[in-house]
Order: C-alpha cells, then sequence, then structure tokens
C-alpha cells in the first residue's frame, strides 16, 4: 500500500523571490571550493536552495571527461542562480546570462553582476543599470548586485529588478558589514528581497545583516575559504537563522549607560540603604 | 601532373571555437562539429556571431568562414 500523499508543509516565514517561496534565507556560491565534492557537501550544510553559478567557455580538446559542477549539484534539486562575473560591460553580462538561460532551459532567475575594476571588483552601477533594463525588457527575473547606494538601489527597483544585492563590503574581502546605516536606508526603501551579497566574512556577520531586516545573505568566499568549509557552512545557516529570528522578535531597546538588574531588587539578605 | 588533393571536394573553412581558430569541412554543421570536438550530450550552451543558438538547431546550423562560436557551460562561482 502507498503511503498518503504528504502535501507539502507551508513555509514558515518564506522568502519570496520573483514569486516563489524559499526556506532558506542563505544563498551560496560554488566557487573557490577544493573539489565538487567538497562543494556539494558545502552547499548541503548550509540548507541553501539557491546557488550561484559562473558561466565560462568550456575546454576545447582537453580532458573531455572532466566532471562536471552540475553533477554534483543537480538543478533539479537546486535552483540555479548563474552570475555575471567576471563582466566589466552591460553588453558581456546581457551575454553571458542569455547563454546561461539556454544552458539550463530556459531557467530566467539571474544574478547580474557588472564589475567596475578588477582590483577591487566593486560594481559599475552605470553598467549594471543598463543591463538590467536590457534583461528585465528580455523577461529575465534580475537579483541585481550593487554598491550600498540606496538611490541605485531604488533605480534598480524600479527597472523592474526581483531582488536588491547591496554587498557588505568588497567581494571575497571578509571584512564584514562596513555602513550598516545605509543597507538600512535601502532595506527602508525596499519592496523587492534586498539580499547582502559579498563582504561576509564569518557567522556573526551574517547575522548582523539579517538583524538590520535584509531578507537574505548571499556568500562564497566566507565558507569555501573557512579552514572547514563544510561546518562554516552549517555555521552561516544558524547565523543567517538565528538573526532572522532576532529580527522578527525585535530587540529590545538600547539604555545607554543605564543598567538594569534582571533579578528583583527587593529581597536581597542585606538590603543596601536607599 | 598535378593530382588533386584527397579533400578536393572539401573546401576547408576557418572558425574561431572561444577564441581559438578550428578547421572543418565546409558543408560541416554545428552538431557535426561539436561532436568532433567531443562535446556532444553536455549540458552546453553555443553563441554564433553574438546570437543563441538553441540545443534543437545545432544540425540545422551550417557553419560559416570567420564564424565566431562561444561554447560555454557552468563553472563554480560566486
Amino acid at each position: 500500500m502507498n503511503a498518503p500523499t504528504r502535501l507539502a508543509e507551508p513555509i514558515a516565514d518564506p522568502l519570496l523571490i520573483a514569486g516563489r517561496a524559499y526556506r532558506s534565507r542563505l544563498l551560496i556560491g560554488t566557487g573557490k571550493y577544493r573539489d565538487f565534492d567538497e562543494t556539494r557537501r558545502a552547499v548541503e550544510a548550509s540548507g541553501a536552495e539557491i546557488v550561484t553559478v559562473a558561466i565560462r567557455r568550456t575546454n576545447i580538446g582537453q580532458n573531455a571527461n572532466e566532471p562536471s559542477l552540475l553533477d554534483a549539484l543537480p538543478p533539479s534539486r537546486y535552483v540555479m542562480l548563474p552570475n555575471t562575473a567576471g563582466c566589466y560591460s552591460a553588453e558581456d553580462a546581457v551575454r553571458t546570462l542569455r547563454l546561461a538561460r539556454e544552458l539550463l532551459d530556459g531557467h530566467d532567475l539571474v544574478k547580474l553582476e557588472v564589475l567596475g575594476d578588477p582590483n577591487t571588483l566593486y560594481p559599475n552601477v552605470m553598467e549594471t543599470l543598463k543591463a538590467a533594463e536590457t534583461l528585465v525588457r528580455d523577461g529575465f527575473k534580475v537579483m541585481v548586485y550593487t554598491s550600498d547606494d540606496p538611490i541605485v538601489a531604488k533605480q534598480l527597483e524600479d527597472i523592474g529588478c526581483v531582488a536588491v544585492m547591496p554587498l557588505a563590503s568588497l567581494i571575497g574581502s571578509g571584512m564584514g558589514i562596513l555602513n550598516p546605516w545605509n543597507l538600512q536606508l535601502i532595506i527602508g526603501n525596499a519592496k523587492v528581497p534586498v539580499v547582502v551579497d559579498a563582504g561576509v566574512g564569518t557567522a556573526s556577520d551574517a547575522a548582523v545583516a539579517m538583524e538590520l531586516g535584509c531578507d537574505a545573505v548571499l556568500m562564497n568566499t566566507a565558507v569555501a575559504k573557512a579552514q572547514n568549509p563544510v561546518l562554516m557552512a552549517q555555521a552561516m545557516k544558524k547565523a543567517v537563522e538565528a538573526g532572522r529570528e532576532a529580527f522578527l522578535a525585535g530587540r529590545m531597546p538600547k539604555k545607554l549607560y543605564s543598567a538594569n538588574p534582571s533579578s528583583p531588587s527587593a529581597g536581597l539578605i542585606s538590603p543596601k540603604a536607599a | 601532373m598535378i593530382l588533386p588533393s584527397r579533400h578536393w571536394r572539401f573546401k576547408v573553412i576557418q572558425l574561431s571555437v572561444n577564441g581559438q581558430m578550428q578547421r572543418v569541412d565546409s558543408d560541416a554543421n554545428l552538431a557535426r562539429l561539436l561532436e568532433a570536438l567531443e562535446l556532444s550530450g553536455k549540458r552546453l550552451a553555443v553563441e554564433r556571431n553574438g546570437e543563441i543558438v538553441p540545443r534543437s538547431q545545432y544540425a540545422n546550423t551550417r557553419l560559416a568562414e570567420g564564424d565566431a562560436l562561444e561554447i560555454v557551460v557552468a563553472v563554480g562561482g560566486g
């Protein structure tokens, strides 16, 4: 006898991106791991449902049987988020994502990033805006990497991007959240999900981003270049969950320079004179 | 007496694949090129002279002298 069909449980507090609900608020990159097995184990430990991938020229005439990333992370199990890492112009970014859409059988959720210079990998917002316009017109659902400028973030949202993804600090730097004030301005103004993308170094950074009210965090190097990537992936999962819950719970107001005991002041065995 | 070369009937054309020059028979199509490069059946995408070639069209896509092909796959990245 067949087991009764279990309906999918509704997701409490889902992350909504382009009309789809996700359980995990951690998006994870697949670069810089030792091998595909480590990639797979780290992604599993992170609980991420959305994973970023890069699009690159295939090797011609050498090692035809090399393993493929998509064997380790099947698109049937994970939502692929192809990126435009390494693109320095709107045109290159658009071409790359059109190739990605063909590669992934029409999949249209993408991560747009157009870089400004190879030292900082800081986004070129002019080219990013241009590419976003073309891609949205072309039917893509664009999650967009950008600076932490609240005006640009709003413009990208107005163009029709499905998520804005400001940096916390430079890509791969692990410097943490440099400007929580700007992130809060962006969060306060946005009607689409705000995803901190880039700069997270360790679990507390991810928790802080979520406590600020970010909808999700995207990271790669913080996990891949940890001494133990799989353990760090697990830590990041907890940090994102903890930060989200703290945000939803609403923190206590800060009382600067004024302590307040948690235990009763009355009933002490040697009461202090008032 | 000058004998015709073995490939007399096949003109050879040159095109660029991922930035490398490749020589193929002038009657070659994209599906046959991918086969020759041992890429058939792999999950990839092809752009020809800036335009995406849908997978269903590989066998119908004739290659021409000077074509610029990009053949890409998904790799690890953030």
